[in-house]
């Protein structure tokens, strides 16, 4: 051991004095029970080592080749959304109590880890309408595969209905997923913008564990999950939502419709869009399903003295215990940002919530107006909330290229996942102004005409 | 100093806010002219309403109740607990990191993306394994990631073997994993070395064996001599070998999981890369693959083009998607600014200070408890209470009793086949002193079993709550605040 490391604390006498004590010369020593033939013979080959201060304006330069949606307004959405987060939220979740702490297996100086994901559990409950939520899944996708091995464990049947106007990249995971104890996923076609009902009432049948759909859906459009929860209700199909949180502050919430189970993305309430991750997936059920969630879950007890406190429950459901038994593997979750969106919630509180849906939908509405006026077709038929789908009379790339000469980066390309390449995804939250959603406009004018 | 024990919903009060968003630049909408009239919220979600100062005490009364690694020394065995570097946070904060979108063009996400790139070639050097996927969030999916290839693999051979086995003391993740991906699990029993006992690896390894799951060094902290061995007796029946890395600090720059033999290895980058466990996550469980399973990995593929970095869906064998667009890309950052700070004398530095942290704690420790397989360990090694609990303490009495000292317990009863097992891991970024110091406390606490155990089995008698009911909070379960539910408490303190 030559060089010195900051996060190496041993001196030449600390190790001299261990290596002592343990009767060896060498820490090679420790290492002889490696086989000789399979012993690394010089130094991994990966770059040298890169003191503080160089390093930090090695990793400005590389951030500094991505183009962030502080310089650039983004009109990207399609499930990560560049939302407002306040101050606070970077600042509690910085505590390094709670973010250098792991799995609360130690209640008794675990407690505000604990109370932090009873809270969170409460808020999710509150905005899905739903009896029971886990302290947090990896992500919003995920979360809805693990919905659907959910409803095919409990209900013994082996297909899963999913509408295509679910995000694809959740239809992909759960058709990874589908691939393990090997059940079907069947796709369900679109009418439009939504899923089409007449499809769902041919497809569905005795054999269906699921009907799963998106609320607001991949384009923005908000689901009728009344008229889909009575198709499902026909052959005791469980019905499965997966839902935008902050669209729950003005949409009635999918416990109201008859959803069995609530999944999500909590990366609009306080988590930022960070290339895609880490986000954080919610998972809320009705009371039937309780003891069928995956993941963490804290309830409240009491200690000797009677003192409310908070402990990690329920835990026959899991893996540590059941084993091979589990239904889902899930050990660690996002819990970090799970606290980083109950602070979130917490600062917006029951009054902002709505105030930033509301500013959601009317910033999506105006835009979406101002394009009609100018002649662009919205594609969407059902009310939409902060994202609609905008017809063009050129490929959405071409588009694109010309909002970003012009500093904008543009929305999402209908083309690769729906074949519609002239077809733009635009998502409006409250952080576009007037004045950037009239420049898009302009500059999307000028791009078509020219 | 007064105590804090309120919820978030019991100190709101309508009208109070937090944060403040901006007045509304466009005209307004009404909702009922927009929305059908189901469809619109009827009850407002009943979210907190608090200042901003309030959240803050809130929240920092929270973090106050919270022992983490930087609070103090954190022992617990197989996860890991070592220093979080801040410069880590620091660059994951970074706009040009945090406030990018995973559809932007990829043009205008070089950065982010030689950064990924990057990160794959390291760590597959790191492994000795030929291409990285950094897709999976956590261990635990990473190893049904590779499972699934493995499955693909093996289709793609024309075989369909049911069978994965996984030894007795394997984290509960690998048989779980193994089920989640539609595999029946065999478990291997351990010989008295506490190792693979190879006779009894050859009675199970058949034409139906998919995979062996291996954690080397394993669970016990020792390491498996006969890998080589156990390779050959896998692979020569036609199965795979899956390398779960929880354990891979031990390794680092001294052998790699695929001079081993492995096929497969997942990496958990909240173990030995650094980023924070975050209270339970996330974390980050990319996966290493040797050359015949590249195909078969989850897309996208981040790859490099001559100069530039792109993202790749075109890989027809591929498992497809297991996770939302790139993985834990946050998490990743960190991992890699680690690897930069480090370099490859630190990595392996990291490693040998790692071992000979467990092996001095362990021969100062080893006189005052059972010790179960007394050798040299790698990065951790067990200890067994049963000494203890022939004196009517039990491990988790000790566990509660170290608290009251400002140490988290190390991880207790795991691995199962381990009586009254105490499983600890110092990691490289502990003093001398505090494991000095830590020692005194257990041999204290050894000495008090003998002398005085009411005080151990009263124990804690210094943290904010006591011993909390767990058997109430899974028969009764309260998961949810409810208004109804508090009166109902008050009234039953009150009646009390």
């Amino acid at each position: 051991m030559t060089a010195t490391y900051r996060y190496l604390p041993d001196t030449k006498q600390d190790q001299e004095e261990m290596l002592a004590f343990l009767d060896i010369s060498s820490v090679d020593e420790l290492f002889e029970d490696i086989p000789p033939e399979i012993r690394l013979k010089g130094e991994l080959n990966i770059p040298d080592a890169i003191p503080e201060p160089q390093l930090m304006k090695k990793m400005h330069k590389l951030a500094s080749q991505n183009k962030n949606a502080n310089e650039y307004p983004i009109f990207l959405g399609a499930g990560t959304y560049d939302h407002y987060i306040p101050s606070v939220v970077n600042h509690m979740i910085s505590r390094s109590e709670f973010y250098t702490a792991y799995t609360p297996y130690q209640p008794e100086i675990s407690q505000g880890e604990l109370q932090a994901i009873f809270e969170f559990q409460t808020m999710v409950c509150e905005l899905t309408g739903m009896d029971v939520a886990n302290s947090s899944m990896y992500d919003g996708f995920t979360s809805l595969a693990e919905a659907a091995s959910l409803a095919v464990a409990s209900t013994r049947r082996s297909k899963v209905l999913v509408s295509k106007a679910v995000h694809p990249e959740s239809r992909a995971i759960l058709n990874t997923v589908a691939g393990g104890p090997g059940y079907t996923v069947e796709e369900i076609n679109l009418a439009g913008d939504c899923t089409d009902l007449e499809s769902l009432q041919a497809q569905i049948d005795k054999d269906t564990a699921a009907v799963i759909v998106q609320y607001p859906n991949f384009f923005g459009s908000i689901e009728d999950l009344a008229e889909i929860k009575n198709i499902a209700d026909t052959t005791g199909a469980l019905f499965i939502v997966s839902a935008n949180p902050l669209s729950l502050a003005q949409l009635q919430a999918p416990g109201k419709l008859g959803a069995d189970i609530v999944v999500g993305d909590m990366q609009p309430l306080g988590i930022p869009m960070s290339f895609g991750g880490p986000h954080c997936g919610y998972f809320a059920v009705t009371k039937k399903f309780m003891r069928k969630v995956p993941g963490r879950i804290v309830g409240q007890t009491a200690d000797e003295q009677g003192k409310r406190g908070f402990v990690l429950t329920l835990q026959a459901r899991e893996q540590h215990i059941r084993r091979d038994k589990a239904s889902s593997n899930i050990c660690s979750n996002q819990a970090l940002n799970a606290l980083a969106s109950s602070i979130c919630m917490t600062a917006l509180g029951k009054q902002g919530i709505r105030d930033m849906a509301q500013l959601n939908i009317e910033k999506a509405d105006y835009m979406a107006k101002r394009l009609q006026e100018k002649g662009f077709v919205v594609a969407n038929e059902a009310p939409f909330f902060n994202e609609f789908v905008v017809d063009l009379p050129r490929p959405v790339k071409e588009v694109n290229t010309k909002l970003l000469e012009q500093g904008i980066i543009g929305g999402f390309d209908l083309g690769n996942d729906y074949g519609f390449d002239h077809q733009m995804l635009i998502a409006v939250t409250e952080q576009r102004t007037k004045e950037e959603i009239d420049q898009f406009i302009n500059v999307l004018e000028a791009s078509v005409n020219g | 100093m007064v105590e804090y024990n309120d919820l978030i919903f019991e100190i709101s009060r309508s009208g109070r806010v937090g944060s403040s968003l901006p007045e509304s630049d466009v005209n307004k909408v009404d909702l009922q002219d927009k929305f059908p009239k189901h469809l619109i919220r009827d009850i407002p979600a009943e979210l907190p309403e608090v200042s901003e100062l309030q959240l803050v005490r809130h929240y920092t009364a929270l973090s106050n109740k919270n022992h983490g690694i930087d609070n103090g020394f954190y022992p617990l065995g197989s996860c890991t607990m070592k220093y979080n570097p801040k410069i880590n946070e620091d660059v994951a904060r970074l706009e040009g990191f945090s406030r990018i979108h995973p559809y932007q063009p990829a043009e205008t996400a070089q950065g982010a993306l030689q950064l990924l790139y990057e990160l794959q070639e390291e760590l597959a050097v790191i492994t000795g394994m030929d291409a990285v996927t950094l897709q999976p969030s956590a261990g635990a999916q990473g190893e049904w990631t590779g499972l699934m290839m493995v499955k693909a693999y093996l289709k793609e051979k024309g075989e369909t073997r049911t069978k994965v086995l996984v030894p007795d003391s394997a984290h509960g993740t690998n048989p779980a994993s193994a089920t989640v991906a539609g595999f029946q699990t065999v478990t291997i029993p351990s010989n008295e070395n506490g190792l693979v006992d190879v006779e009894e690896l050859k009675k199970h390894v058949d034409h139906d064996t998919a995979a062996l799951m291996l954690t080397n060094p394993n669970t016990l902290g020792l390491f498996e001599k006969e890998i080589v061995e156990i390779a050959k007796v896998v692979h020569e029946a036609g199965g795979l070998l899956y390398y779960d890395g929880a354990n891979a600090n031990a390794i680092l720059g001294k052998t790699t999981p695929g001079k081993m033999g492995f096929d497969i290895v997942h990496l958990n980058l909240h173990k030995t890369f650094t980023t924070p466990h975050g209270g339970g996550g996330p974390g980050a469980g990319p996966v290493g693959v040797k050359k015949k399973l590249i195909p078969y990995l989850p897309v996208p593929r981040i790859e490099k083009d001559e100069d530039k970095y792109v993202i790749d869906f075109n890989q027809p064998l591929s498992i497809g998607r297991v996770k939302g667009y790139y993985g834990n890309f946050g998490i990743l950052v960190r991992a890699y600014t680690y690897i930069r700070t480090m370099g490859p004398e630190g990595l392996r530095q990291v490693s040998e200070s790692a071992v000979l942290h467990a092996n001095y704690l362990r021969k100062k420790l080893e006189p005052y408890f059972e010790a179960p397989y007394s050798q040299i360990c790698k990065h951790e090694f067990v200890l067994s209470g049963s000494k203890q609990k022939k004196l009517g303490v039990r491990t988790l009495d000790m566990a509660k009793r170290l608290l009251d000292f400002g140490y988290h317990p190390p991880t207790i009863y795991f691995p199962l086949n381990v009586e009254e097992c105490l499983m600890i891991e110092p990691t490289e970024t502990e003093s001398k002193e505090t494991m000095d110091a830590f020692a005194d406390v257990m041999i204290q606490i050894a000495k008090e079993v003998e002398n005085n155990p009411d005080v151990v089995l009263e124990s804690p008698h210094t943290t904010v709550i006591g011993r909390l009911d767990e058997v109430q909070a899974a028969r009764q379960p309260i998961l949810r605040y409810t208004k109804e539910e508090a009166v109902e408490i008050d009234k039953e303190i009150v009646k009390s």
